[in-house]
């Protein structure tokens, strides 16, 4: 069951917002050997009741289907939805990359942001930090891109994502 | 810490008087426990507390296995009461044997008080952390307020879907503290509903399935006990209108008769012959509240090739697990089973001609595979628990077991003709499980015999509890195989490891005549075959607490078996030639 081929998927899963939640979900995807690619979390209710947890995961069909079922049974889980099998969807995640140098590279780095719409939040006389967003791959582009220019560090925040269309999913 | 409050309303209690309160609108008669610093509220709760019993037993781990046994025995949650630290992680073994063979239990750990948590404060320890994943919920409850809520949905959660251990970790302030007490409510959880009713266009499939099937075979588990003895009755219901044969697992013995003609007695590693091989040549398996086990099932890529295969469970991640399956339903065995067995009189569906099928399975039958021969002067451990059984069967007895080759004698050659008479730790093998499990389940049952089918190492692992029988006079028996080896390491070192018996040998033994009685037990000695029947009439005879010490044969090993990375056609007879060389690396790597 393990051969089949391994695909990457997005899972939205509902919990309470108690604490212990995360570490059962991180927990079980470690213990049962599942591959955790990007994970997020946020309260998203006005009660801070509920929070929407994020995880882009990969493996064979039978393996996503077990991560599933298995998140599921979680009792603090309410709901788990594979937005990848659901259909269409909106996926972003956002970068702040730091970048130093002077001269050329700067005129380029600011050059390249302005194509990406990526944005300076901070300045200084030979560095920049640019608040980037967009689907995982032109995040990837951009700091490859970067890297060139005088990349020093970079944080991401790991996929979000939300069903398109009218309805909640 | 907080002054406590003064109680404003007659609905205030301390977070102690809201524990017992809430067992008791639960309708807990008897919990199992151990006392220490951070319990001690709720131990001045229960003192002279008349409607619920308190059985001190003498390791948290038995008061866990006593509980399980309970349970098992009676249907309902077992609960367990223990201290932080030590108290808590003695406790997990017995709550991670619990959630492998979904058994229903409440555990309530004491904790230091919540300003000191964090701090490495004496005997603390994360309890939480250290059973979020071998519980199938815990809590850490840090308001008072919030106690009896959650101690109603622990029964809620533990008893609901598939069932399991939750864990309550309460802070000795929150047992100290004031604050409101709530009955329970039918609402059990606000989103934790497990689906029970299974999908009737699955449903209606699966019967169709049945009904065309030449070679159907019903496999059947433990969660066909789970669900409740109506769910017994509803499987043999379903046996006679289709006229199928039934296996059972480990964990399902006791659901269908055991002499009864359809039945091919348990399958897996040292199940029957005849239940392996129906169920590799199956067109049709309906496998139902049983969970495919690697024990069950032996080397996935030949198990059972030409059928195809319905699966009923209430817990949808052991539906294409590790077998895929044609049909899946989610839902509870017994109101599965009741919509097949309606559905399948409604078409008007008659059993198939099986004639052809039965006439295979009576050629396997025929190999008489738990079959045994008396070799030389010494008892053998397979006669030891037959006559047990023939002996003791007209009391329909409850058995419990240790873990090891004895444990497998016992579910291959002792009867079972109704569920929950048959308790072993199937899914964790937890040597130590069968005296404190016997021991519940005495408690529960306090007219019926109820044996312990123990192995001499096994028995020495909770071998403490002796003095928890006789401090409430249960007269409980223990008939302990003693073959001086870890018999079961034994036969794998045997088979694998080219006969070299490292560290399996048990050394040492206690003289078990003289324990027993230091405990105020009997004590009796089996020596051989013209003891047996003799020794079994007075242990029967004797209206309190006894240890058999039955001496069998050293060296017998447990066939049939199917040796590690074999399939189910491959498996070991008694008397056949053991394999002349040993595995090799992969098969050796399988447990
Ligand atoms: C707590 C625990 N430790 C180790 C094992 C591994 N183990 C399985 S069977 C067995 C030997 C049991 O010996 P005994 O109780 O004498 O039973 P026998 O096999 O001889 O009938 C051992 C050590 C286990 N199942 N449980
Ligand atoms: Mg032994």
């Amino acid at each position: 069951m393990k051969h089949a081929p391994s695909e990457k998927h997005t899972l939205s899963i509902i919990v309470d917002n108690e604490s212990g939640v995360l570490a059962r979900i991180v927990g079980l995807f470690s213990a049962r050997g599942y591959n955790i690619d990007s994970l997020t979390v946020a309260d998203v209710s006005t009660d801070h009741a509920v929070s929407r947890i994020t995880i882009v995961t990969s493996g064979p069909p039978p393996v996503i289907d077990q991560i599933i079922a298995q998140l599921d049974r979680l009792v603090p889980v309410h709901r788990v939805l594979d937005l990848t099998e659901l259909g269409p969807h909106v996926e972003r995640e956002m970068a702040l990359v730091k970048v130093a140098g002077t001269g050329d590279k700067r005129v380029e780095a600011l050059r390249l942001a302005d194509i990406f719409r990526a944005r300076p939040v901070d300045t200084s006389t030979n560095s920049f930090v640019f608040e980037v967003s967009g689907s995982t791959e032109k995040v990837d582009q951009f700091i490859a891109l970067m890297r060139e220019v005088g990349l020093v560090e970079v944080a991401r925040t790991g996929v979000v994502a939300i069903a398109r269309g009218a309805e909640a999913a | 810490m907080s002054a406590i409050q003064p109680a404003d309303t007659s609905r205030e209690m301390t977070g102690a008087e809201i524990v017992v309160q809430a067992l008791i609108d639960q309708g807990v008669d008897t919990i199992f426990g151990y006392p220490g610093g951070a319990v001690l509220p709720i131990y001045d709760a229960l003192f002279a507390e008349g409607r619920i019993k308190h059985i001190l037993v003498r390791h948290e781990q038995a008061a866990v296995h006593a509980a399980e046994g309970y349970a098992r025995s009676s249907g309902k949650v077992g609960v367990v009461l223990v201290t932080s630290g030590p108290g808590a992680t003695n406790a997990v073994t017995g709550i991670t044997d619990a959630m492998m063979d979904s058994i229903p239990l409440v555990v309530i750990t004491g904790q230091v008080p919540t300003h000191l948590i964090g701090t490495d404060a004496f005997q603390e320890c994360d309890t939480v952390g250290i059973t979020r994943h071998c519980s199938k919920h815990n809590y850490l409850i840090k308001e008072t307020a919030r106690l009896a809520s959650a101690l109603h949905e622990a029964f809620y959660i533990a008893r609901s879907g598939r069932p399991g251990p939750v864990v309550i970790d309460i802070p000795k302030d929150v047992q100290i503290m004031r604050g409101p007490y709530a009955a329970p409510t039918a609402a059990g959880h606000k989103t934790y509903k497990p689906q029970t009713k299974g999908d009737q266009t699955a449903i209606e499939t699966a019967v169709e399935m049945l009904a065309a099937a030449e070679r159907p075979i019903l496999y059947t588990g433990g969660g066909v006990i789970n669900s409740g003895p109506h769910a017994t009755t509803l499987l043999r219901a379903l046996a006679a209108l289709t006229g199928a044969p039934v296996t059972s697992t480990l964990m399902g013995l006791g659901t269908m008769e055991h002499r009864h003609k359809q039945f091919l007695g348990m399958l897996g590693m040292h199940g029957s012959y005849e239940a392996n091989m129906a169920m590799n040549r199956c067109d049709l398996m309906l496998c139902i509240g049983a969970r495919f086990d690697d024990r069950v099932t032996g080397r996935l890529d030949a198990f059972s090739p030409h059928s195809k295969k319905i699966h009923i469970d209430i817990d949808r991640s052991s539906i294409n697990k590790t077998v895929r399956v044609d049909l899946g339903i989610v839902g509870d065995v017994g109101s599965v089973l009741e919509d097949m067995l309606a559905l399948w009189k409604a078409r008007g569906h008659a059993a198939q001609d099986l004639e052809p099928w039965w006439a295979d399975i009576a050629g396997w039958r025929a190999r008489d595979c738990f079959g045994f021969k008396q070799q030389g002067p010494a008892l053998l451990p397979q006669k030891a628990i037959q006559r047990l059984w023939e002996k003791t069967r007209d009391q329909a007895p409850i058995i419990s077991t240790e873990v090891g080759q004895h444990q497998m004698w016992a579910a291959q050659h002792f009867g079972f003709d109704a569920p929950n008479k048959w308790l072993t730790s199937g899914g964790l093998g937890t040597m130590g499980y069968g005296l404190p499990a016997a021991i519940g389940a005495q408690l529960a049952n306090p007219g019926a015999l109820v044996i312990d089918i123990a192995g001499e190492a096994s028995i020495q692992m909770n071998i403490q509890e002796l003095g928890t029988a006789t401090q409430y006079r249960l007269p409980v028996k223990i008939f302990i195989i003693n073959n001086e080896y870890m018999g079961m390491v034994r036969q794998w070192q045997e088979l694998n490891h080219g006969g070299r018996y490292s560290e399996s040998y048990s050394d040492s033994l206690p003289d078990f005549v003289k324990l027993a009685e230091a405990y105020g037990w009997k004590g009796i000695t089996i020596n051989g075959p013209d003891d047996l029947d003799a020794g079994i009439d007075a242990m029967l005879a004797h209206d309190g607490p006894v240890v058999v010490d039955c001496r069998v044969t050293k060296l017998a090993n447990c066939f049939p078996m199917i040796p590690s990375g074999a399939a189910h056609t491959d498996m070991m007879l008694e008397g056949e030639a053991p394999p002349t060389s040993e595995p090799d690396e992969d098969a050796k790597a399988l447990v």
